[in-house]
């Protein structure tokens, strides 16, 4: 139960973006959460939700993106989500495929609202 | 209203932090190994026996991080080597900044490797860097085999699995095979290595594992300064 951590950076993280801006407001987060990220989403939204509202009247809202495990196939370049971890290619039947999505923990935007 | 495009990754502090770790461990030539396990893996006897065994002119600091108690640090400083517990006083993992603090007042240069033995958690510590060079999972047998289909985060991010506790085999259902497929499923390119720390089976697997990986590492720091 790491996810009071990760709230407490994603506030901190866009709070340096507001501060760029004197007098925005946070009006909305965006993140992006990949399956394998090891980060419950709905825990993450609880928590961000207390970290949040302890310091301000109005909590931003918050948007997740959840992104499935996928990889690609080197060998016919498909790219796939992995189902039940089989992680050979279902097109070419090629043993070993990349991952490429399904890791991510990012704050992908910041919405400010300027007074 | 004004939408700001950051793209950035949320820990990115911690990451900023855990790099400048790898990189004043690389040009101090120290190898360091972040274990990480579930509770009772058998991660601290695992690190005893090692320091046990290392060549006798080795160099080693030991960092150990656990949520409450120095008990491990008092195990672990049997062996003659500076150990420090890091108690993080609830926290499930250990973050880049413990470490950074942890290794204040360390000579560091003087070390072969750091070990860090994380909190025994199985979720939380593969969002964190530690500045690490890799992440070994400790699987014991007396766990389930689909211990890396439940934790897909940790284990697809391990440059080593060592599977503990082997000479248990003849009394527990494991299937040592299937675990090795899933850890396999999850990162296909994972090393595996068996070992138990009660009978030192497999420890000089394990000890040359360890030792090239040192090697390598060193080299390559060595190459990127040259360079």
């Amino acid at each position: 139960m790491h996810e009071m951590g990760i709230a407490s950076s994603v506030l901190d993280a866009v709070r340096k973006e507001a501060a760029a801006r004197p007098g925005s407001r946070i009006v909305k987060v965006g993140l992006r959460i990949g399956e394998w990220a090891g980060v419950d989403p709905e825990s993450l939204r609880f928590c961000f939700e207390a970290v949040a509202s302890s310091e301000t009247s109005e909590a931003p809202a918050l948007e997740i993106e959840f992104l499935a495990r996928q990889n690609q196939c080197k060998r016919c370049g498909i790219v796939f989500a992995l189902e039940r971890f089989q992680i050979e290619c279902p097109r070419c039947g090629a043993e070993v495929t990349e991952p490429v999505s399904g890791d991510e923990l990012e704050l992908a935007f910041v919405e400010l609202e300027e007074s | 209203m004004t939408r700001v495009d950051v793209q950035q990754k949320v820990l990115n502090e911690n990451d900023k932090l855990a790099l400048s770790l790898r990189e004043v461990l690389a040009e101090n030539g120290v190898y360091c190994p972040n274990f990480i396990s579930s509770p009772g893996a058998g991660k601290t006897l695992l690190l005893e026996r090692t320091l046990e065994l290392l060549p006798p002119d080795t160099q080693v600091g030991v960092l150990t991080g656990d949520i409450q108690t120095d008990n491990d640090a008092a195990r672990l400083a049997r062996y003659g080597f500076p150990v420090r517990q890091i108690t993080t006083g609830g926290s499930c993992h250990l973050e880049a900044r413990m470490i950074q603090r942890a290794l204040e007042d360390w000579k560091i240069e003087s070390l072969d490797y750091l070990f860090v033995e994380n909190v025994g958690n199985l979720v939380c510590p593969a969002s964190y860097d530690l500045g690490e060079n890799d992440k070994i999972v400790i699987l014991s047998v007396t766990e389930g085999e689909d211990k890396p289909l439940k934790y897909p985060a940790t284990f697809s991010r391990a440059g080593l699995v060592i599977i503990n506790k082997i000479d248990l085999l003849p009394y527990v259902s494991f299937d040592i095979a299937l675990a090795k497929e899933n850890v396999r499923k999850v990162h296909p390119d994972a090393e595996i290595i068996e070992v138990s720390s009660t009978t030192r089976a497999g420890f000089s697997d394990w000890l040359s594992w360890l030792d090239n990986r040192r090697r390598l590492c060193a080299a390559h720091s060595a190459a990127s300064v040259a360079s």
